[in-house]
């Protein structure tokens, strides 16, 4: 093989601290070295350039760059050597960046280094195969997990776009927390007369196929071909017969049922509807609350319907939906916010979270828009906000912020004004974070012309002082120690990643922080891509989002997966196992340490062999360390290959 | 208000000291206020325990040693147990104090001399005498007239003694202070 080697200077990020110059002259007396020298920057077009051109007159048929992480530019290197009419995989790159001149100081020890990683990587260059990618057809529908607004968004871009889109979500109806909402920031506009007109598009699009009241059962296969298992929950109401029209709910006798959707501020009966607009419209039982389906008497909600649609009887039922891309928009849930003891832990009835709050500030909600205090039915007069409750509190284990609860709470304030003029609203804050268009004029509104009273400060109890609520803080400002009686205590709960969002992750297969939130492909460049190819992500899934980063997400994650079903066919990547079926002795350790479960058993002339499936595997290579034979290969980093690399480091 | 210049008037070796001997990160501190928030003292101090660990991060050790609060925080350790940050702010107050009295920045003079008699009361008797406590304090002070007036609601109550009651154990008492002025004069 003859072997080029370009070492790049990066500016001054390399060549400040690594003699490049050596390290070329050093490489041109490796075996099988026949061209090296020192670039200013390799990855620039000049810089490519000379990689080409020396190709061409050198005949070189194997490169070395020693450079930057390959995560960084090894795909643009593998451009360029293609380009010159090379394989690929006939390119070696040697970290010097991350790995060497960023990480120490003395110039003669990180040249050495930089040399020997350079050794490491021609040694195993001369090691390398061509490689080529096989292609695969995909099937071009979607599948949406989570029906919240990025998840609309999403699934009505993809479906406008031409794609067929499964949408599978949890609950009985779409719409997630923006539902929920009263108003929304900065613009006070009301969150269901947006989201509404949204929701029944995805009902009504042609291409959309809605699986609510369902959770995600199983997932197999990979990206332009994946197999979900999806399971409808028992509704106990036959969905297709279902009209909506909520005689069983009005005549239900059980009225002590958890409304989830109410924030728990009321009860909702056994057999419910969540909410006027929601879609599907359809009822649904709750069996814990049903006398009929617990005790087998009453049977009233099946006298009633008008359209006989009601079935004690009902399964859960499994269906297997074939899909090419996966986008998830699971969201968040709220802290639970009943581990601060100082703020009663619960046990004071006027002490509420900001989301019950907004239900009970919503015309649609319990109390019909009216604020009323939980405990006795007035009408509050003094109102304190509590901001950063279970955010930015290592002692809770949620260090982080959640970014949006300054602007939902300075809306709120604004709220309670407009429905209470009498009233005063008190927050207390950390600091103020409106970092958004039109964010910071609006928080400012609500002191400017709404006069809320912002105390900078934590509260470190609160306890009931007559019918009242004495809040006690701190102003950091005036340095003092204050109190406020207050008639209502509101609570700034901060967002966590949803309720079995670790679950799902393991099913899909993707990366999710210490916190449950699912990672990015890469925290700046690749936003809605995960790790595991044709899954995306969208919304509070990744992280605490507010609606316009929710939406654009869903928008982003769309435009991946139209990008991705723009070809017909895939390749498929071929750094993958390979079986040596001389050596397999059909042990199947391979099969069980395969997470991806890309292995299969294979017949071979009456023996058991093991046998990959390329388009599955995703070369992680625990197959080829548990292989008591060696007989499996990951190929592009097979033992050979690594052996050389040892061998060139230890041979002194 | 004085001007302070955060370069100048910044003492490093302060900062090293009280984070080597507390064992805590000032910089953790974000002055939420919550230890403010909850401390049941703060209508007695000069300056608050948020401030003072605001100033501590700042190094201005004249500022906080001289503070009185360092002398009437009470250890309840609600600053502790509050902290979001899940700094021991009652330890750093007590680093604060032990530092003041090493460095002979003893609050009002008069505090010190209450400490100092009280102990050597516990010192003496195994535990407080009050009555000794109380002649040590006043002939060092000439406060004659300092809570002269609870006197009338405790004597008959029972809870003044005039001769030290004996207790089990006085002698091991001793002996922790024994120790402890070995220990100290190494």
């Amino acid at each position: 093989m003859k072997i080029g080697v370009f070492v790049c200077h990066c500016g001054s990020n390399i060549e400040a601290t690594v003699d490049t110059a050596t390290v070329a002259a050093a490489a041109r007396e490796f075996p099988g070295v026949v061209f090296a020298t020192d670039t200013m920057y390799t990855c620039s077009e000049p810089g490519q350039d000379e990689i080409v051109d020396a190709i061409k007159e050198h005949n070189l048929d194997g490169i070395v760059v020693a450079s930057c992480s390959p995560r960084m530019h090894e795909q643009t290197f593998r451009r360029t050597v293609e380009r010159a009419g090379l394989n690929k995989y006939l390119f070696e790159m040697a970290n010097i960046r991350e790995h060497v001149s960023w990480i120490g100081k003395d110039r003669e020890a990180n040249t050495n280094k930089a040399v020997d990683l350079v050794r490491m990587a021609s040694e195993k260059l001369m090691n390398n195969q061509p490689l080529y990618p096989k292609k695969f057809t995909i099937n071009k529908r979607v599948l949406i997990i989570g029906g919240g607004v990025a998840g609309i968004q999403a699934a009505l871009d993809c479906a406008d776009g031409g794609l067929e889109v499964v949408m599978v979500e949890k609950t009985s109806t779409i719409g997630g927390k923006m539902a929920k909402l009263d108003k929304t920031f900065p613009t006070v506009d009301c969150s269901s007369c947006i989201l509404g007109p949204r929701m029944v598009d995805v009902a009504q699009h042609p291409n959309i196929t809605l699986y609510a009241f369902s959770e995600i059962e199983e997932i197999n296969g990979y990206v332009g071909n994946f197999e979900i298992k999806v399971k409808k929950k028992a509704t106990y109401v036959d969905w297709d017969a279902c009209t909506g029209c909520g005689i069983c709910m009005e005549k239900c006798p059980s009225k002590k049922a958890t409304d989830t959707f109410n924030e728990e501020i009321d009860f909702t009966k056994a057999i419910n509807i969540p909410f006027a607009q929601a879609i599907p419209k359809k009822a649904k039982i709750d069996p814990e609350f049903c006398t009929m389906l617990k005790k087998g008497k009453c049977g009233v909600c099946a006298k009633v319907c008008p359209s006989g649609c009601i079935d004690y009887e009902m399964k859960d039922e499994f269906i297997t939906e074939k899909v090419g891309a996966i986008v998830t928009a699971t969201g968040f849930d709220l802290f639970d916010w009943t581990v601060y003891e100082e703020y009663g832990g619960g046990r004071y009835p006027d002490v509420i979270t900001s989301l019950q709050y907004e239900r009970m500030l919503s015309a649609s909600g319990p109390t019909g828009g009216h604020i009323k205090r939980p405990s006795d039915g007035k009408e509050p007069k003094d109102v304190v906000f509590i901001q950063c409750v279970g955010s930015r509190d290592k002692s809770v284990g949620r260090p982080y912020c959640t970014g949006f609860c300054c602007m939902y709470t300075a809306k709120q304030a604004i709220l309670t004004k407009d429905h209470l003029p009498g009233s005063q609203s008190y927050v207390f804050y950390m600091d103020i974070r409106a970092a958004g268009k039109l964010y910071d004029e609006f928080t400012r509104r609500a002191m400017e012309e709404y006069d809320t009273n912002y105390i900078r400060g934590r509260v470190s109890m609160i306890y009931p002082k007559g019918d009242k609520l004495l809040v006690r803080g701190a102003d950091t400002l005036m340095g003092t120690q204050v109190e406020v009686d207050a008639d209502l205590v509101v609570l700034a709960v901060g967002a966590e990643a949803s309720k079995g969002a670790s679950k799902l992750a393991e099913k899909l297969r993707i990366s999710y922080d210490s916190y449950g939130f699912y990672m990015e492909g890469h925290p700046k460049l690749k936003p809605v891509e995960t790790n595991t190819a044709g899954v995306y992500l969208a919304g509070a899934c990744q992280g605490p989002k507010d609606i316009p980063s929710s939406v654009a997400q869903g928008s982003a994650a769309a435009a991946k997966v139209l990008g991705l079903f723009s070809k017909d066919q895939l390749e498929s990547d071929p750094q993958v196992s390979t079986v040596d079926i001389k050596r397999c002795i059909g042990c199947g350790k391979c099969i069980q340490t395969c997470p991806f479960g890309a292995i299969k058993e294979i017949d071979f002339r009456g023996m058991i062999k093991a046998n990959v499936i390329e388009t599955i595997c995703q070369g992680c290579g625990i197959c080829t360390s548990t292989c008591p034979q060696g007989a499996v290969q990951l190929q592009h980093s097979t033992d050979n290959q690594i052996l050389s690399e040892v061998n060139a480091l230890c041979q002194f | 208000m004085k001007v302070i210049n955060i370069n100048s008037s910044y003492d490093s070796d302060f900062v090293r000291e009280v984070e080597e001997e507390s064992g805590q990160k000032l910089n953790l501190c974000y002055q939420c206020g919550k230890c403010t928030a909850g401390c049941p003292y703060t209508d007695e101090y000069d300056i608050s325990v948020s401030q003072i660990m605001r100033l501590t991060q700042a190094g201005q050790k004249e500022k906080v040693l001289q503070s009185n609060s360092l002398w009437l925080c009470a250890t309840c350790e609600s600053c502790t147990s509050r902290c979001p940050n899940e700094i021991d702010v009652a330890l750093i107050m007590d680093v604060l104090r032990h530092m003041a009295r090493r460095e002979g920045y003893t609050g009002t003079g008069r505090v010190k001399t209450f400490w100092d008699s009280f102990l050597s009361s516990v010192e003496k008797n195994g535990r407080v005498f009050e009555v000794g406590l109380l002649v040590n304090y006043i002939s060092h002070t000439g406060r004659f007239w300092t809570d002269v007036d609870l006197g009338p609601k405790v004597l008959p109550k029972g809870k003044i003694h005039f001769k030290p009651t004996e207790m089990q154990g006085k002698k091991e008492v001793a002996k922790i202070f024994m120790r402890f002025n070995e220990e100290s004069a190494k």
